[in-house]
């Protein structure tokens, strides 16, 4: 099997897992289900075994078609993407089997469609990794957004399709209004959209213009939530747990901050934009998401909001550790991608779990829930550690570098805002943890639950331990990064 | 001579000659079919001459073989072929598919006279697009104008006569305007042969009957093509017509004046007038931005679904203009991809409203609510040629609107303006789709108990047929891009 077929096939994969799913929904779920499971594991396969390939230096790329004169659609693997891309199949893995204990368990209806639309969802996920042009990863950004719409207006009632609107309406307006204009005023002034170690605009642009372009990418990619474009984010959550989950945790915001890094990295060029004073603002901004949002989650009542606003803080560490614009830093960012995807998917298992078992869904209910869920509360501790950063968890190591890049250029903002910001994570995750494992029930809940179902057991589990690992054996992932080519030039 | 030199003429005379031909034929059935073969040959007609355009730039075929600029001279170029490859696949599409839906509409024992007509519109435009003489132009758009009034009034629904009486005075005010304005320059000139005109007018440029000419001339395209503000006959006609008609219209009626005006501003008058510059830039321009956010912004609080479509094609009308307004090769190819372009998407859109028109006899927004749990493959087209008509990327809408940005781009300061435009456009036409998406997804079905099938297959396979040429296009648009860049060079070969 050549590289250029593995490339193809990574994306070709879930399509196919689609239509399969598709055709047996509706009379065989156990057979939809295990079509879901089988897709999964063989685009990882496929995924990972890419790896050694590019351990060795080597970078497979296949051009699919040219769709104007010098504009084409071509993939081109390098170890950024196949980070991504690794993490996210992995995880489809976990969130498949976590996604049929939570359908199941809570009766969902529309189950057919949700398998359908994840497995696209993947597939757009698995493009943007890959893409080796700005225009090929455009394709599929918007092809995430609109597969993930139906995932989010799930329920059908008329909340939950005023929230999907909000959702999509911001993405698409984004994408659309400021996203696509950057990437046509890149191509007018470079002649070309590749993604180029050092970048394409040195030489092409400066002045002003360079901050004003970086605007329009930043606040353009709606999914890396940068506020003031973050109210999508919560009003994802109303969607099913396992959507939060994979795509609200990991896939979609994720391919929101893992554009950015590609556009700083690839299209401005770290060096470049060093140089240019008029891109500053971009540390500003993001110091500001994150402890901005933090202090709104700290008032959140609701335990999937609480979530989704850290993870706007979180996403928005990775953004002020690339505009930090030192190599150790970036390193941090994009371990840090790895790192929140492995724990923040743990605690949305969680909050599920929780669901499931209790149709419990504030924070306060939650008192002496440890006792019932000894494994999701176990599970979700070690998540919540790893978002403040403490080892033996896998936060600990991103914010290590982050910390060190800041140090490396005396960026005083930036480690302030680490400080006050791994306080602020303490200030509300603690008290969740204190309250679930120290706390008794007030009241006897009116069914005497346990454990959440098997699956979702199984799946939260396997990603906290994922997390843990991730801290203790970080040297691949280090190995993967920082290669030359990679990260820095 | 051999019978592939014959085909410029041919692409005019087969239609036309076997239309009265369908009158006569009173067999259930054989009149679609007759009148499906000749749509057909025409496209098949087009084809070949795409195919010698392609290789050897254009076609000029003497009528009688008569010397232009006595004889009447045909003339196929890149744009003429573009052209009638949107006007005689959309004719042969619809009228593929549409066998159905025209038979729920029109009476079998109108049919043959309906046909007829249709075959007559055919002829009329491809007329329009082949003939390389002034006057000829005129009585081609005569015959696609009074076929069209036929077509368009030939449903059940009595409240298309008022619409089609308002076609009827402004398309004769627009048509009278013309040939005002090509009395006046045969007055000047002596000629009505378009390649003879553009060499002749340049004597008497100057002179005031020419201007008032040129002034007769675009007004009156412009009435015919639905340039705001001169649209208020199109959004009425297209709502009351029958369906399939409207999708055969929507997809290249507008388009051809387009053409007609596009070849008078650019190769007639563009370089013979000395401030013809000015047309551009004060006057189509501005309609043209105000066509794209007025008609968008319409079609927001519209509340039927084709009038709604019909709106955003007023506001694609003002994207074509915009293109072609700010006369430079990117933008008047943007301009004319566009033009293709938008034929694909509207016509998808009007075959999946014609596919709702089978089961639904109202198409009011409410009358769809939840319609995609009964309709899934009729919704899923939609959705499709929705999105490119948006113009997301991977669609044919997403080339053109990325081509017209570019362009604009190029223009500096007024550039950036025009991007806001089309960006605030892009956005509005997101919000009129969505309205009818979310409805068709997420709505409550009106009456529960009230089932609705899908539509019959072989509208569906049309519609999705329609619906993956806007996939197809959008990845490999070679064809309409080599076409839409060699009439553009075309176009502005006169000018520096």
């Amino acid at each position: 099997m050549t590289s250029e077929f593995q490339i193809l096939l990574s994306i070709l994969l879930p399509l196919a897992g689609a239509v399969g799913i598709a055709i047996t929904g509706r009379h065989y779920p156990n057979l939809r289900e295990a079509l879901t499971l089988f897709t999964a594991a063989s685009l990882t396969a496929v995924v990972w075994t890419l790896l050694p390939e590019l351990l060795a230096g080597e970078r497979p790329s296949v051009r699919v078609a040219e769709m104007l004169p010098g504009l084409t659609i071509e993939f081109q693997v390098e170890p950024l993407g196949m980070l991504f891309a690794a993490l996210a199949s992995l995880l489809w893995i976990v969130n498949s089997i976590y996604s049929i204990g939570y359908m199941r368990g809570n009766n969902e209806r529309h189950q057919t469609r949700f398998y359908v639309l994840f497995a696209v969802a993947l597939s757009a996920v698995m493009g943007i990794a890959f893409a080796g042009n700005l225009l090929t990863l455009f394709i599929f950004y918007e092809v995430l957004t609109l597969s993930t719409y139906p995932l989010v207006a799930h329920k059908g009632d008329s909340k939950t399709v005023v929230s999907a609107r909000t959702y999509l309406g911001i993405l698409l307006a984004t994408s659309i209004g400021l996203f696509l204009p950057a990437i046509i005023w890149t191509y007018q002034v470079a002649g070309t959209l590749d993604f180029t170690p050092g970048g394409i605009l040195d030489g092409n642009l400066a002045g002003p213009a360079v901050g004003l372009l970086l605007a329009l990418y930043v606040f353009g990619i709606g999914k890396a939530a940068v506020m003031p474009v973050h109210r999508w984010l919560p009003a994802a959550m109303v969607a099913p747990t396992p959507v939060s989950a994979l795509l609200h945790a990991v896939a979609v915001v994720k391919a929101g901050v893992f554009t950015i890094i590609k556009v700083v990295v690839f299209i401005f060029g770290v060096e470049f934009l060093s140089t240019e004073s008029s891109a500053d603002w971009l540390l500003i901004a993001a110091a500001f998401t994150v402890i901005a949002a933090s202090i709104v989650a700290l008032r959140q009542s609701n335990l999937k909001r609480l979530l989704a606003y850290s993870t706007i803080a979180q996403l928005s560490y990775v953004v002020m550790a690339v505009a930090i614009l030192k190599p150790l830093s970036e390193i941090g960012a994009t371990i840090h991608i790895a790192a929140h995807a492995f724990g923040k998917i743990t605690l949305f298992f969680a909050a599920g779990s929780i669901y499931t078992a209790s149709k419990k869904t504030e924070i306060h209910q939650l008192r002496g829930i440890g006792r019932r869920m000894p494994w999701t509360m176990a599970a979700f501790t070690i998540g919540a550690l790893s978002m403040i950063g403490v080892p033996p968890t896998a936060g600990f190591v991103s914010k290590w570098y982050i910390l060190a890049g800041s140090f490396q250029s005396d960026n005083y903002i930036a480690i302030v805002t680490i400080i006050v910001s791994t306080a602020l994570n303490a200030m509300y995750f603690l008290p969740i943890i204190f309250y679930a494992w120290f706390c008794r029930e007030e009241v006897a809940p009116t069914n005497d639950h346990g454990e959440a179902p098997l699956a979702i057991v199984i799946a939260l589990t396997a990603t906290a331990a994922l997390t843990v690992l991730l801290f203790l054996f970080n040297q691949p992932v280090l190995d993967l990064v920082s290669q030359p080519g990679g990260m820095s030039k | 001579m051999i019978l592939t030199d014959h085909l410029p003429a041919l692409q005019v005379v087969v239609p036309m000659l076997i239309a009265p031909l369908v009158v006569l034929m009173r067999v259930r059935g054989l009149p679609w079919a007759v009148a499906t073969v000749t749509s057909l040959m025409a496209f098949a007609i087009a084809v070949g001459l795409t195919n010698t355009v392609l290789d050897s730039y254009s076609v000029t075929y003497e009528m009688g073989s008569w010397r232009a600029p006595y004889g009447i001279e045909l003339h196929v170029t890149s744009f003429s072929a573009l052209l009638l490859l949107i006007v005689t696949g959309a004719s042969t599409l619809t009228l593929v598919a549409g066998k159905q839906s025209i038979d729920t509409e029109i009476g079998h024992d109108r049919q043959p006279l309906f046909y007829a007509a249709w075959l007559l519109a055919l002829s009329g435009f491809t007329g329009i697009i082949v003939t390389g003489d002034a006057f000829n132009i005129f009585v081609f758009m005569e015959i696609a104008s009074l076929a069209s009034y036929v077509i368009i009034a030939a449903g059940s629904d009595r409240r298309v006569l008022p619409a089609v009486f308002k076609y009827l005075i402004m398309g004769t005010i627009g048509a009278t305007f013309y040939l005002i304005g090509i009395g006046l320059i045969y007055m000047m000139t002596g000629t009505l042969n378009l390649a003879d005109m553009e060499a002749r007018i340049h004597e008497v440029g100057e002179l005031r009957p020419i201007l008032v000419a040129a002034g007769f001339i675009t007004l009156g395209l412009a009435l015919k093509a639905a340039v705001f503000p001169l649209h208020a006959w199109l959004p009425h006609s297209y709502t009351y017509a029958p369906h399939i008609v409207t999708a055969f219209l929507a997809a290249c009626s507008t388009k051809v004046a387009l053409y007609v005006l596009l070849r008078f501003d650019f190769l007639v008058f563009q370089q013979n007038l000395s401030t013809h510059e000015v047309q551009f830039t004060v006057f189509l321009m501005p309609l043209a931005v105000f066509a794209i956010l007025i008609a968008s912004g319409v079609a927001v609080f519209e509340r039927n679904l084709k009038g709604l479509l019909a709106y955003s094609s007023l506001a694609q009308v003002g994207y074509i203009l915009l293109g072609a307004s700010l006369v430079s090769m990117p933008g008047l190819t943007a301009g004319l991809m566009h033009m293709f372009n938008h034929a694909l998407a509207k016509g998808a859109l009007f075959l999946a409203v014609a596919c709702l028109g089978m089961r639904f006899t109202r198409l009011e927004l409410v009358n769809l609510s939840g319609v995609a749990r009964q309709m899934p493959w009729t919704m899923a087209a939609f959705v499709l040629a929705g999105l490119s008509l948006i113009g997301v990327p991977g669609t044919a809408g997403f080339i053109s609107k990325w081509m017209l940005i570019s362009a604009a781009l190029q223009e500096g300061a007024l550039g950036v303006a025009l991007v806001a435009i089309i960006v605030v456009s892009s956005l509005l036409a997101v919000v009129y789709i969505w309205r009818v998406i979310e409805l068709a997804y997420f709505g409550d079905p009106p009456e529960a108990g009230q089932s609705v099938n899908e539509a019959p297959v072989w509208l569906l396979v049309g519609t999705w047929v329609a619906a993956l040429m806007n996939i197809y296009f959008g990845i490999i648009p070679s064809l309409p891009l080599s076409l839409a860049s060699e009439s553009a060079a075309s176009l502005l070969q006169h000018l520096p």
